[in-house]
């Protein structure tokens, strides 16, 4: 029988399979972030064990980081302990890291890809459940918990249980005016936060094969939004051609070589899949979350869901608190709620592509009175890439901030956040209670809609304007 | 890790689903670098609404929590689960839970047990109607008891025998260390390096 491509990059890292025992399996690459390492390495420390693969690590501080007056000290003095924690554990240890001002730094799913450090076929885990982005180059990828980040620092591998696998196959084109968020957000919608649990989802179809890797990138990294363990997509031209160059891909005959192992990672045909889900990418229109969990999503066109919609008492009543902390009231046109803020930024949404998209609807247009709209690029790279192309500038003429890189206002762990009572419209992953700040209310949005929410005031696709 | 075998306890009965990791450790928290003191975090922003169940001085010291389905969903932080610990909780009931969270707990010896959405709901609602009613989670014999039922739970030996013990992972696999050396020498020389 065929195997799955997750089946594959599974069996060619096991380390030792013994029957009753998880696989124990190699980690190819490691991604390290200062909230989830500081008692990791202190747990190295106490056992007096080293990094086994310094290697194959590489940190860079992204969650706490301000993305205003970068050059002064970080002011919240929690916030700096632990980033100068993670700075004197990886001068300790070895660890290459990309500190806060460097050219390097930036979003840890960010900076992995554009360097070239995230390839086919490899395993690459981090303390950050949206490891999962890396697996739109056919890596298997996923979030690990800070013991596991210990036990990769220490043997650079993981006992696991080989997940199952699940085939979501998005067939036809996607729409013009439809992004890649928007068709991951429709497939938490329909498969719901709980419907990966236990597998790994491989996205397949023509809708997939035609998204850029930035697109891909994004439908990848909400997988853990539907449970999943981990999303990938199988490794194809539009692959190679986005490594070809990077830093740290290979050259010459070892590229060549890589690339015809890479030719070899898609599923077999008669590959069997443990579940399968089929969307028609040609029904989808632009989606955005009403709720306080990323599958309470519902296309932008339509009006807020009544708890009576649904028969299952759990999800009613899960309804209704959503409705209750969001402020929302049942039967309105989503198009018709307001926001305070728009966030454009993330692993999920901060890459050159989606500040393009952004700024392609701002350009010449004005933030509406009142709203805040933060653009914040993904890492030190893409900001000057932007910057090179003046992206920066159409933001600012627009009357939008434009900001420094980390992870800002997506969850709310640096001064970037929403007061009680604010909504957003924001191009991240969560919309849970208090995500963004406590008591701030969050819409998960595609970068175009976020851009013309932006100028409207409410929840607006481009093509409205 | 503190060893696991048998564990009896008074309920917290928590009817909500999808009970996300933020919820139960708020990022605030995260900035920490410490392992210890979560429990004062533990649901602090639902802590915040007098009528929530935590609030409640009648489930005070109980070390079962009994929830709804998709129990820590979202982020991986481990902190979760150190929280639950810290608060005093030394098992977790749910119909299902998140992969990354599930992983965290049994790493910590924090048991999270998966039983039928009926036999959680038969808990809450015994745990509600009288909070001192004690439940035994059983790891040895893979059974819940208490409030007039007995449910087996499933959890596979390897991971059973490895938190009855009270093993790290970190030991274990460090007695293949020789399997590990060996794969690497078998790595393709086209992989990416970070040096």
């Amino acid at each position: 029988m065929g195997r799955t491509l997750a089946e594959k990059v599974w069996d060619a890292h096991v380390v030792r399979r013994v029957d009753g025992e998880p696989d124990l399996l190699y980690i190819d690459l490691h991604l390290v972030h200062e909230v989830t390492s500081p008692q990791a390495f202190e747990a190295l420390r106490l056992a007096g064990r080293p990094v086994r693969r310094p290697d194959l690590t590489l940190a860079t501080e992204d969650h706490n980081v301000p993305t205003t007056n970068t050059l002064a000290p970080i002011a919240d003095p929690i916030s700096a302990a632990q980033v100068e924690t993670l700075r004197k554990n990886c001068a300790e240890f070895g660890v290459r890291l990309y500190p806060m001002n460097d050219p390097g730094q930036g979003i840890v799913h960010v900076v992995g890809p554009q360097l070239g450090l995230s390839q086919p076929g490899m395993t690459i885990v981090c303390g950050d459940s949206h490891t999962s982005t890396h697996g739109a180059f056919g890596a298997l990828a996923f979030g690990i918990g800070t013991s596991q980040v210990e036990h990769v620092l220490a043997t650079q591998t993981l006992p696991q249980r080989r997940p199952k696998t699940m085939a979501v196959t998005v067939e036809g084109d996607l729409p013009a005016g439809v992004t890649a968020k928007d068709l991951i957000l429709a497939i938490i919608a329909r498969i719901g936060t709980g419907g990966g649990a236990g597998h790994i989802i491989e996205y397949r179809g023509a809708a997939v094969r035609g998204l850029s890797m930035e697109g891909r990138m994004t439908v990848c990294n909400m997988s853990i939004e539907a449970g999943a363990r981990a999303g990938m997509i199988a490794p194809d031209d539009t692959t190679f051609e986005y490594l070809a160059g990077r830093a740290h891909a290979a050259t010459g005959p070892a590229w060549d070589e890589a690339v015809a192992y890479w030719r070899t990672l898609a599923s077999d045909d008669d590959a069997v899949f443990d579940r399968e889900v089929v969307i028609d990418a040609a029904s989808l229109t632009p989606y955005v979350t009403w709720g306080t969990n990323p599958g309470q999503a519902a296309p932008l066109g339509s009006r807020i869901p009544a708890p009576a919609d649904y028969a299952d008492p759990a999800a009613r009543a899960s309804v209704e608190r959503a409705l209750a902390y969001m402020g929302l009231t049942a039967g309105v046109p989503l198009s018709e709620v307001a926001v305070d803020t728009v966030f454009i930024g993330s692993c999920t949404n901060g890459r050159i592509s989606d500040l393009r998209a952004a700024a392609d609807v701002l350009r010449g247009r004005r933030v509406a009175d009142g709203v805040r709209a933060l653009v914040v690029p993904g890492s030190m790279q893409v900001k000057a890439e932007a910057e090179a192309e003046g992206l920066d500038e159409v933001f600012r003429a627009a009357g939008a901030q434009w900001r420094s890189a980390g992870c800002s206002m997506c969850l709310g762990m640096n001064p970037d956040t929403l007061r009680p009572g604010e909504r957003s419209a924001s191009t991240s992953n969560r919309n849970f209670e208090g995500r963004q700040g406590p008591g701030g209310r969050t819409h998960l949005v595609s970068p175009a809609v976020a851009a013309a929410t932006a100028v409207t005031g409410r929840l607006t696709a481009p093509a409205q304007l | 890790m503190e060893a696991f075998t048998i564990h009896t306890g008074r309920a917290v009965p928590l009817r909500r689903s999808d009970v996300d990791t933020d919820q139960i450790i708020p990022s605030e928290w995260l900035k920490r670098i410490e392992r210890t003191g979560f429990g004062a975090g533990l649901f602090s922003e639902w802590r915040a609404d007098e009528g929530f169940v935590f609030n409640n001085p009648a489930y005070a010291g109980a070390s079962i929590l009994v929830a709804g389905p998709d129990f820590g969903t979202g982020s991986s932080r481990e902190h979760a689960v150190w929280a639950l610990q810290d608060y005093g909780f030394r098992a977790v009931i749910s119909p299902r839970f998140a992969d990354i969270f599930r992983g965290n707990a049994l790493g910590n010896g924090l048991l999270p047990v998966q039983l039928p959405a009926e036999t959680v709901e038969a808990l809450q609602t015994a745990a509600e109607q009288d909070p001192t009613v004690e439940i035994t989670v059983d790891l040895a014999a893979r059974e819940v008891r208490g409030a007039g039922l007995v449910a087996p739970f499933e959890l596979d030996d390897f991971t059973r025998w490895r938190l009855m013990e009270g093993l790290d992972d970190v030991g274990l696999t460090l007695r293949h260390e020789e399997l590990i050396t060996g794969f690497e020498t078998t790595r393709p020389a086209w992989l990416p390096s970070v040096a």
